[in-house]
């Protein structure tokens, strides 16, 4: 894992500091709510529906037992003893006093953390692929990247007032588990004749107006990295539209003038900006790189893991997958529980997924971008007492991928843009679906919600996705089908007219009978959806 | 970054960070510079191509830029493209500037302030001189860390 040096330190403590005096100037009314808005934004601090809520940046979803038992602090002394994950791979405390703000980012720096951007018109955390560094088919670890990415994007002068918020996510694997084509920039490392190098799509995004970001350069060696996001930056700095909110973001431009011309400007923009020496040397690189070398694996002895419980062995099959190294495998705890909030965890939960990841993944966490936590390196000899710990804490929904391992926003239980409540509806739906055996038997199914039309709940990505819209002051959801954050990208599309939330429950109920009428053999529900195409379920629902 | 000179805040709440003395003419807008030869100082709106002055920066002794609203964050990029370019006559923030932009706008070579309200001389110290180091090279000559890391 990255750890700190002297600079990464004194950059987050000069931070803590800073905010601190912003924080005071504004309890002492030298500056205005207004003017205090884009500050606190761009440390992470929104006005909720009910209070503040501060959301605290977990770099590209990356994190050590010290920084996980740190969270559980925090919810337990300044919140209300939980703490909700994020689809960024972020964590959001929902119940903070403005006053306790910069003693939160004190105490989170001592742990080498920092709310730096997790909001505002600026670079945000960087996200990437939650298997990094143990997926089977990794061409590079996206970690290094994303690391680098950290450190160029932090307090970056030019890029602090942007348009509208800006989201950059790296993978290393063809397998795309972290929708990178749904981002502002999405950067695939790859390898080419030997050199790496990374693809860049640029111009996807979810939100009113959903698009999956075009490739703009099939390959930029890693040496050229920064100094071609600085130009696919400046283009959209400068161009990007600033006349309408809901246009501002890049997925417009490039699209309003083509990814064809955009591309031109950004290779104009390049040539300029490369002259200026912006690329950190080699040994910058490799200096990151040391720091995410593989941990002590020790040699697998061959035994096979004991399925004997069958429990185990659902949970086993279903949120464990396989690692590079011989030996160990990923774990997947799910944050999904029947009738739960997705994403939350309590202290007491969060504490003890840091032990399981201190005692048994070499002190490594990873938070998912389905708000869920994976610990990446655990050896297969230890996979019973891990489930068995995880069991006893309710963390261990055997529910990967399935129906009720479910992505919402927090809705209008909190948010002060939503239209509508995600979470009981979210709830309603693990209910309808509470037995396991059902949920296996229509395999893996991605739902996902949203509150509002921002599409912080993925639903344009979800195999089945819900949007809450209002409707003449009541809550409406709208269903929408095939959607995919995956390698195979798609937007979903709408059903027809809304429901309210029960009758969307039905709508999903019947969508899974009429999938399990009509699938062929091995397909998922996302595939029996791409091949018949809609007109069977819209039969279906509303015949 | 050099530290901060001591703000030299004039009767207009201009602030500055160079020894010369302030430029007096006033600044024409981008249409009429292009249009006329002999002008020393322009003004550039948030949406104008800073790039069009390039072929004159020689003659240029000031270039204001618009900030309409602190939320604009276009003139940074404008800033950074004439720096970049080599020009190194006086670089004005005019309009909506606030105390906690000025750090960005120096990083971007912006080396005067025209701020729309006053702003506090010793707030604006204090913001200007917390942070010892930078991640990225900009256009302020400060040395980044990954040079320093590394020599």
């Amino acid at each position: 894992m990255y750890k700190y040096d002297t600079y990464d330190q004194q950059m987050v403590d000069n931070r803590v500091e800073e905010f601190r005096d912003q924080v005071k100037r504004r309890l002492a009314g030298q500056i205005t709510e207004d003017q205090f808005k884009p500050l606190r934004l761009m440390n992470g601090l929104y006005l909720q529906l009910h209070a503040y809520m501060l959301r605290v940046a977990i770099p590209y979803g990356t994190l050590d037992s010290r920084q996980m038992r740190m969270l559980a602090h925090i919810a337990r002394k300044y919140d209300r003893d939980y703490g909700h994950f994020t689809t960024r791979q972020n964590i959001q405390f929902n119940w903070i006093k403005l006053e306790d703000t910069p003693d939160i980012l004190a105490e989170l720096a001592t742990v080498e953390m920092h709310a730096i951007q997790t909001s505002g018109n600026c670079i945000r955390n960087i996200s990437a692929d939650q298997y990094a560094g143990a997926a089977a088919d990794e061409v590079a670890d996206p970690r290094i990247w994303a690391e680098l990415l950290r450190q160029w994007s932090s307090f970056h002068p030019e890029f602090t007032y942007l348009p509208r918020k800006f989201k950059i996510c790296v993978i290393g694997a063809d397998e795309d588990r972290a929708a990178m084509r749904l981002h502002d920039i999405g950067i695939q490392m790859v390898m080419r004749d030997g050199v790496l190098g990374g693809r860049i799509h640029v111009g996807g995004g979810m939100g009113r107006t959903p698009m999956i970001a075009p490739e703009i350069r099939d390959f930029v060696p890693a040496d050229d990295l920064l100094s071609y996001l600085e130009a696919c930056l400046r283009v959209y700095n400068r161009y990007g539209r600033r006349d309408n909110i809901y246009k501002a973001r890049i997925k417009i431009l490039v699209h309003e003038i083509g990814a064809d011309e955009y591309r031109r400007q950004v290779e104009e923009e390049f040539i300029a900006v490369k002259a200026l020496g912006l690329d950190p040397p080699q040994a910058e690189f490799e200096r990151i790189t040391q720091m995410f070398a593989d941990p002590a694996f020790v040699a697998d002895d061959g035994t096979a893991v004991d399925r004997s419980d069958p429990d185990f062995a659902l949970w086993l099959d279903q949120n464990v997958k396989p690692h590079k190294q011989p030996g160990y495998a990923i774990v997947n705890i799910s944050l999904k529980p029947q009738g739960g909030i997705p994403g939350d965890a309590t202290s007491a939960q969060i504490d003890l997924m840091a032990d399981l990841g201190e005692r048994y993944s070499f002190d490594e966490l990873r938070v998912t971008h389905a708000q869920n936590i994976v610990l990446p390196h655990v050896r297969q000899a230890d996979l019973y007492t891990v489930w068995q710990q995880l069991d006893a804490a309710g963390l261990a929904p055997a529910n990967l991928d399935l129906i009720s391992d479910i992505i919402a926003c927090p809705g209008l239980d909190y948010c002060s843009l939503a239209n509508a409540r995600s979470i009981p509806l979210a709830q309603k739906i693990t209910e309808r679906f509470a037995d396991p055996a059902r949920q296996r038997d229509i395999g893996e199914l991605k739902l996902k919600i949203s509150g509002c039309i921002n599409a912080c709940g993925h639903h344009h990505a979800g195999h089945i996705g819900i949007l809450g819209v209002d409707k003449k002051g009541t809550e409406n959801f709208q269903l929408s089908l095939g959607g995919s954050g995956a390698e195979d990208v798609s937007l979903g599309k709408i059903t027809g007219p809304g429901f309210d939330e029960d009758g969307v429950v039905d709508a999903v109920e019947r969508v899974t009978e009429t999938y399990l009428g009509l699938r062929e053999e091995g397909e998922r529900f996302l595939d029996t959806y791409r091949r018949v195409g809609m007109a069977p379920f819209k039969e279906a629902i509303y015949g | 970054m050099d530290k901060p000179m001591s703000l030299s805040a004039n009767a207009d709440g201009l602030l500055r960070y160079r020894d010369d003395a302030p430029h007096e003419e006033p600044a024409v807008t981008l249409d009429a510079f292009l249009g006329q030869t002999n002008a020393t100082a322009v003004r550039i709106e948030a949406g104008d191509d800073a790039r069009a002055l390039i072929p004159h920066l020689g003659q240029i002794a000031l270039v204001e830029i618009s900030f309409p609203s602190f939320r604009d964050g276009r003139g940074y990029s404008a800033a950074r493209i004439l720096r970049e370019a080599g020009y190194d006559g006086e670089l004005r923030a005019q309009g909506d500037v606030l105390v906690d932009q000025l750090l960005p706008m120096r990083r971007c070579g912006f080396d005067s302030f025209a701020p729309e309200s006053e702003i506090d001389a010793a707030t604006a110290e204090a913001s200007l001189s917390r942070y010892e180091n930078f991640y990225q090279k900009a256009a302020d000559g400060v040395v980044p860390i990954w040079k320093k890391r590394h020599g």
